[in-house]
């Protein structure tokens, strides 16, 4: 890619950037959200043209203007969603929307086939599996497969490793190594220093749509890297007020959700405090419960045994109204689906929960020159990059779509905020800024339940921390008194004899 | 040479007033093809229907009088679309607001006279109301299909209705039907055949567009039409406003009914289901629900049905033709929805 510009209204999203791939490389892609990583590569696979700048793939000149374009010079993308059909098999999967597909497919050969690449590469995955039944790192590989079945040889990986276990990890890392054997290539678009550092053989970085650098990995330091990326020193710990609880703010008393459809509950008997003034994080792999937990507390599920209360009162299965008045705000963890509405503007979005009160509405009427102003507010408050208050929420980049969703929760604050995986995704800027506002808060007087799966996240900003294991909690521990290892022990669901709350 | 469909960075303003726009023409020219193939002169008979809807004075004020009810259950319906709740129903709820007035002026004996035609009116929009708050109650408690029900609902309004006039509420005397309503109680001409139901219907879309552009509800129900999820988690209760939306919808295709039956037939009889409620529907998505542009989308499509009137009588078309121009508008429109978001661009060369 040569000298390639692309302009989003009001941002430029890639200025002049240049990229060469060779065969049996893998190239990490750095760079802050809202950097142009995303935009580069989707001009690489036609979902974008670039307004000026040409791409050339094997020497040659390349047109591309859609997906089908790339996947015919043999570039496959693995976006961060992924792209499979969940009560389809392995094999329908993988062919599904091939041109040479005859009308009536011979799934046999196709079976084979898909087993001979999967034996191949490592990828192990029955072709006659149901997608929704495989794991997250089970269906990455259904992806990979699908590209390779296409006879791709530049793979995308946007963020393979967000949604994956440690475990799941080193195993794309060995897929990875087999393919580039066999001479294909890797784009790695990341923001995880120690995988820039592991994966890659050259890694380029990204800043405000610029290159930065770029050089080879055994030559640069994550420390380097996290400098060039953001453009000044990180803090790698933050400042903060001592740690000095007020009373119980919230206050989760044997709290059970159950499960219609399983054979043991979502939640099972959880209690938990939180008090101001105080941040309480739950620890846990995904899936343990942390979700139907804040779910929960904003009543967006109904709770069958057990009571929830916020400063005292009883706030049991309350409507997602009462618990918002009583002061509760929330940052869900599915962003896109559940925090924002896409289609509607950023001053829009931004007001919310607050478009119910004096500051945005006279009586019943909004009042648009009370937004105009509330909006503008907190996008320069909260640094929201956008071109004005008018565009729609879901062009901008997911960095400041959180910045966004960030801005009303922590504006609308009563008290109690939830963060469920508030740094997902994002890079070192606005992961710092994140967590930063949530310190914030704390020292604020809020009481905050931060919901994580990266362990060092909250030994950085938690006081205390309850770790979850199949929708009960394990143990609560002051930060200062625990360590990863008892924490990592907890998570895979060792019993311990202590138990102090 | 190639040609392919690519994403815009954002949604093109311009795009939203150009599409239906070009889509009229375009269907003006499939028209001319349904046309020419029935053996006529497709400019011929553009001309009559011009002449049919607009030709003098009489035939302008017919046009407006049959935007009326058309423009009010564009209105209706519109307001349920906004939660992409697909009310098909206004038809049944359109016709329940005709029995409702009817109800009134016939049996009501008790109503001094002069009262008879504002409670009249109510008690249709009430009836259309409930009507339509039937499929929204289901749909919000028991997540039953709204498409189904309010379809399937609207044959048994017809049903009902025509048994009043043809047994039950039947005129001792005459045709079918039941008796004609007190002179007192029809609503007064403004111009001509106009009749003082454009002061409802103008006074709708104004009401309409403040509750819809200006208020917290109007907000609320923009949120859960784009993404019912999130506005769930911000505390607004999906379910409340299905039901209140349909309510509201139901209302004003009921007062639809019961001011064209005070108006027009002044009692309930055949022809009450004239299909206002189905031609509703493009309206409400040819002006991207917005009330004002409905004005404009409303008379056009009664410019049509007006139009082919004359088509009958000059070209001796059936009167058929003038639903079909009025469906034709519609398919140009959704096809060409897609360039919103999208646009053409012409490949010249395949460099592989």
């Amino acid at each position: 890619m040569e000298h390639i510009t692309k302009h989003f209204p009001g941002v430029l999203a890639n200025d002049d950037v240049s990229l060469e791939l060779y065969p049996g490389q893998v190239l990490a892609l750095l760079g802050e959200n809202g950097a142009g990583k995303s935009t580069l590569m989707n001009m690489l696979v036609g979902l974008y043209r670039p307004d000026s700048g040409s791409i050339y793939i094997r020497g040659e000149l390349a047109e591309i203007h859609s997906p089908q374009d790339s996947m015919a010079l043999g570039v496959g993308m693995i976006h961060q969603e992924f792209k499979l059909v969940g009560n389809m098999t392995v094999a329908e999967n993988i062919v599904l929307g091939l041109k040479e597909l005859s009308f009536v497919p011979n799934m046999d050969e196709i079976r084979s086939r898909i087993r001979e690449l999967s034996k191949r590469y490592g990828l192990q995955v029955d072709p006659n599996a149901v997608i929704h039944n495989l794991s997250v790192g089970e269906q990455q590989r259904v992806e990979i497969l699908k590209l390779v079945y296409r006879g791709a040889d530049i793979l995308i990986l946007d963020e393979p490793t967000a949604v994956l276990t440690p475990g799941e990890s080193r195993d794309l890392n060995e897929i990875l190594k087999i393919m580039l054997s066999e001479g294909k290539s890797a784009i790695f678009i990341t923001h995880k220093m120690d995988e820039v550092i592991e994966f890659s053989h050259k890694v380029q970085v990204l800043r405000r749509g610029k290159t930065v650098n770029t050089c080879d990995t055994t030559t640069v330091t994550p420390k380097d890297l996290a400098n060039m990326m953001v453009g000044r020193d990180v803090l790698f710990s933050l400042d903060r007020c001592p740690y000095n609880p007020g009373g119980v703010k919230l206050k989760i008393d044997h709290v059970t959700v159950s499960n219609p459809l399983g054979n043991r509950p979502y939640l099972d008997d959880v209690s938990l405090e939180v008090h101001r003034g105080e941040i309480v994080g739950i620890a846990g792999v995904a899936g343990n419960g942390q979700t139907q937990l804040t779910d929960a507390i904003t009543g967006l599920v109904p709770i069958s045994a057990g009571t929830i209360q916020i400063d005292g009162r009883n706030m049991t299965n309350a409507t997602p109204l009462q618990i918002i008045r009583a002061g509760v705000s929330h940052i869900p963890a599915d962003r896109g689906a559940n925090g924002i509405v896409g289609d509607m503007s950023v001053g829009d979005n931004l007001a919310m929960k607050k478009y119910r009160t004096k500051e945005i509405s006279k009586g019943m009427v909004i009042k648009r020159s009370f937004l105009r102003a509330f909006a503008d507010k907190l996008i320069q408050a909260f640094v929201i990059k956008t071109p004005d208050q008018d565009t729609c929420v879901k062009f901008l980049s997911g960095g400041n779509i959180q910045k966004t969703i960030l801005a009303r929760e922590i504006d609308s604050c009563g008290g109690v905020l939830i963060a469920v995986y508030p740094s997902r995704g994002l890079d070192v800027g606005a992961t710092e800024a994140v967590r930063q506002n949530l310190i914030l808060q704390r020292d604020k007087g809020n009481a905050i339940l931060l919901i994580s799966e990266e362990l060092d996240e909250l030994q950085m900003v938690a006081d205390k921390i309850a770790v979850m294991f199949e929708g009960r909690i394990m143990g609560i521990r002051n930060v200062k008194e625990t360590n990863t290892e008892e924490l990592g022990l907890m998570m895979a669901g060792h019993t311990e004899a202590r138990r102090d709350a | 040479m190639r040609i392919a469909l690519e994403k815009r960075d954002s949604k093109s303003r311009k795009m939203a007033v150009i599409i239906p726009l070009a889509s009229f023409v375009i269907s003006l020219i499939l028209g001319a093809l349904v046309l020419a193939a029935s053996r006529s002169n497709p400019l011929q008979a553009y001309q009559a229907m011009f002449n049919g809807a607009f030709g003098n004075a009489r035939r302008f004020q017919y046009t407006i009088v049959e935007a009326l009810p058309l423009l009010m259950c564009g209105l209706g319906v519109g307001i349920a679309f906004r939660l992409k709740f697909w009310n098909i129903g206004a038809e049944g709820q359109y016709v329940w607001g005709a029995i409702g007035i009817t109800w009134v002026m016939q049996f009501w004996k008790f109503v001094p006279i002069p009262m008879l035609l504002p409670i009249g009116l109510l008690v249709g929009m009430i009836l259309g109301a409930l009507w339509a708050g039937v499929p929204g109650f289901l749909k919000a408690q028991w997540s039953v299909d709204e498409t189904l029900t309010t379809l399937m609902l609207n044959y048994v309004a017809i049903g009902l209705a025509e048994y009043l006039y043809i047994n039950a509420w039947k005129a001792p005397f005459g045709n079918m039907g039941t008796p004609e309503f007190p002179r007192e109680t029809w609503l007064p001409p403004v111009w001509g055949k106009v009749h003082s139901g454009i002061y409802i219907a103008l006074a709708l879309v104004v009401i309409l567009y403040f509750l819809l552009y200006k208020t917290r509800w109007g907000f609320e129900l923009n949120m859960i039409g784009k993404n019912p999820r999130a506005a769930r988690y911000q505390g607004v209760s999906i379910k409340k406003n299905i039901v209140i939306a349909m309510l509201l919808s139901g209302a004003i295709c009921g007062l639809a009914g019961s001011v064209n039956t005070a108006a027009i037939a002044h009692r309930l009889t055949r022809g009450v289901d004239g299909g206002y409620g189905f031609t509703g529907i493009i309206i409400a998505w040819m002006s991207g629900l917005n009330p004002f542009a409905s004005i404009l989308v409303a008379f056009v499509m009664a410019a049509l049905t007006t139009g082919a009137d004359a088509l009958q009588i000059a070209m001796r078309l059936p009167e058929s033709m003038g639903e079909v121009l009025q469906g034709l508008v519609l398919i140009p429109l959704l096809a060409g929805s897609i360039f919103v978001e999208h646009r053409l661009v012409i490949i010249k060369k395949e460099a592989v």
